[in-house]
């Protein structure tokens, strides 16, 4: 997953919208742990599209 | 660091400051730590309220943190029909028009002076659990490590609801049931200062535009989009942004703030206690479905949370079976609701704008202050009976 840090308003959208929880912010920092399975979720439900979702090749 | 509490607290919003609050009066230690360095900032809200959901939760109005007052609401449909509500009837999403920064601030300013302690910028990374009994959290204050041991964490967390998920709750959304926010304070408008308007049709899928005012010229105006709705990322932005440049009242003006934010609008959780942990506000997803309001039911988490666990802490038991009387007590006053407004929006989303349309003229010809569930079927079912369909499973 990829943040864009220009367009990232840290309000937590993403994290509350993840269903496995795999988000984290601290503050200013968003974090995806391991258990983040890229169901893409958060790209869309992020308000201002500051994630991308990169499939490793 | 290690500490040690009754109970702690984490999130200092409106909600967990209230379970602080009362908490702490009853007697409990309590600490509240908030990740953010501001209480209340950055905003993250619409900022509506009704002034008697804050006399149901014991606030007074306060000059300091109220920016506007408003005489009612009107609803917006597609065609441009107007359905006016005065303040009274129009739920408790009207009425004032807060300044949150200045609110939660004063919310915690209140526990603080029943005795809670407060801790900024520290986050909760972690519970900690024995024998499957959450005893505390594991933290960071100020980027150091810091353990919090207490009787009951309480999940106050807002829209992340993270603490409940690490504690054993699934809080997690179903698409249907999320609400992406943005929205702007503008300057330099022409909206009526006296009505917070609520804009619905399909320029906001499964949600609405707001303008909330916040002075003469000054506004909240904002958009709410169901996440199932969404098809591209950062469309949310882009909705209001299309809808602002069409709107006369609105293009004129500039922005001066802007914000974003995710909503739950979903049916109430089936549990919202444990051996030692509790959730309230936005993290219990007690967000009204239809509004997506959820200040005032937040508070009334909080108040119903704080008040349990002061007892709780005479008998020093904080079981599930010790936490029932709190999920008791807010079922009581808000799970009904909350379940016929989750009905209500899954039915809304699925009329298309010219049924909105009439949905808003039935409620006009019954006359707002008549609006009862048997009244407004009853003239569904006499003046609009291409209605009588949609509403099949309410009649």
């Amino acid at each position: 997953m990829i943040v864009n840090v220009e367009k990232c308003m840290h309000c937590g959208a993403c994290v509350g919208s993840c269903p496995q929880n795999a988000i984290y912010l601290n503050d200013v920092v968003l974090e995806f742990t391991d258990d983040c399975n890229c169901c893409g979720r958060c790209v869309r439900a992020c308000p201002v599209g500051a994630l991308k979702l990169e499939v490793k090749k | 660091m290690k500490l040690k509490y009754d109970v702690v607290v984490v999130g200092a919003g409106p909600a967990g400051s209230l379970t602080a609050r009362h908490a702490a009066e009853g007697g409990a230690t309590v600490l509240m730590i908030e990740k953010k360095p501001e209480i209340g900032a950055p905003l993250r809200c619409a900022e509506g309220v009704s002034k008697e959901g804050l006399k149901k939760v014991g606030i007074k109005a306060d000059r300091s943190w109220i920016s506007a007052d408003v005489s009612g609401a009107r609803i917006v449909s597609p065609g441009g029909k107007v359905l006016q509500i005065d303040e009274k009837q129009a739920g408790n999403e009207v009425g004032v028009v807060l300044e949150r920064h200045r609110f939660d601030k004063a919310m915690a300013a209140d526990a603080a002076r029943a005795g809670a302690e407060i801790m900024l910028r520290t986050s909760a990374v972690d519970v900690i659990k024995k024998k499957g009994k959450v005893t505390g959290i594991k933290a960071r204050s100020y980027g150091e490590p810091l353990t919090v041991e207490a009787g009951c964490v309480v999940c106050a967390d807002g829209f992340e609801s993270q603490v409940a998920r690490w504690a054993g709750i699934d809080t997690s959304l179903k698409a249907g049931d999320i609400t992406t926010c943005f929205q702007y304070r503008m300057v330099d408008i022409k909206h009526d200062p006296e009505f917070c308007e609520f804009i619905i049709g399909s320029m906001a899928p499964g949600g609405y535009v707001w303008i909330f005012p916040k002075g003469d010229d000054t506004a909240n105006v904002g958009i709410g989009v169901l996440l199932s709705k969404l098809k591209k990322p950062g469309e949310v932005k882009t909705y209001l942004d299309k809808f602002i440049a069409k709107d006369d009242r609105l293009k004129c003006g500039q922005p001066v703030e802007a914000i974003a934010g995710g909503v739950s609008v979903c049916a109430p959780l089936d549990k919202c206690i444990g051996d030692g942990f509790l959730l309230v506000g936005d993290a219990a997803r007690v967000i009204d479905p239809i509004t997506g309001g959820g200040i005032v039911n937040g508070m009334i988490t909080g108040m119903h949370a704080g008040k349990v666990l002061a007892k709780c802490v005479e008998s020093n038991d904080f079981s599930e079976a010790a936490l029932q009387d709190y999920e008791t007590l807010w079922r009581d006053d808000l799970e009904n609701k909350l379940w016929r407004n989750w009905m209500a929006k899954e039915k809304f989303l699925t009329l298309p704008d010219k049924t909105l349309d009439s949905v808003i003229d039935t409620l006009n010809e019954v006359g707002v202050e008549r609006v009862t569930v048997y009244n407004l079927l009853k003239a569904i079912r006499d003046r609009h009976p291409d209605l009588v369909k949609e509403f099949e499973e309410f009649l």
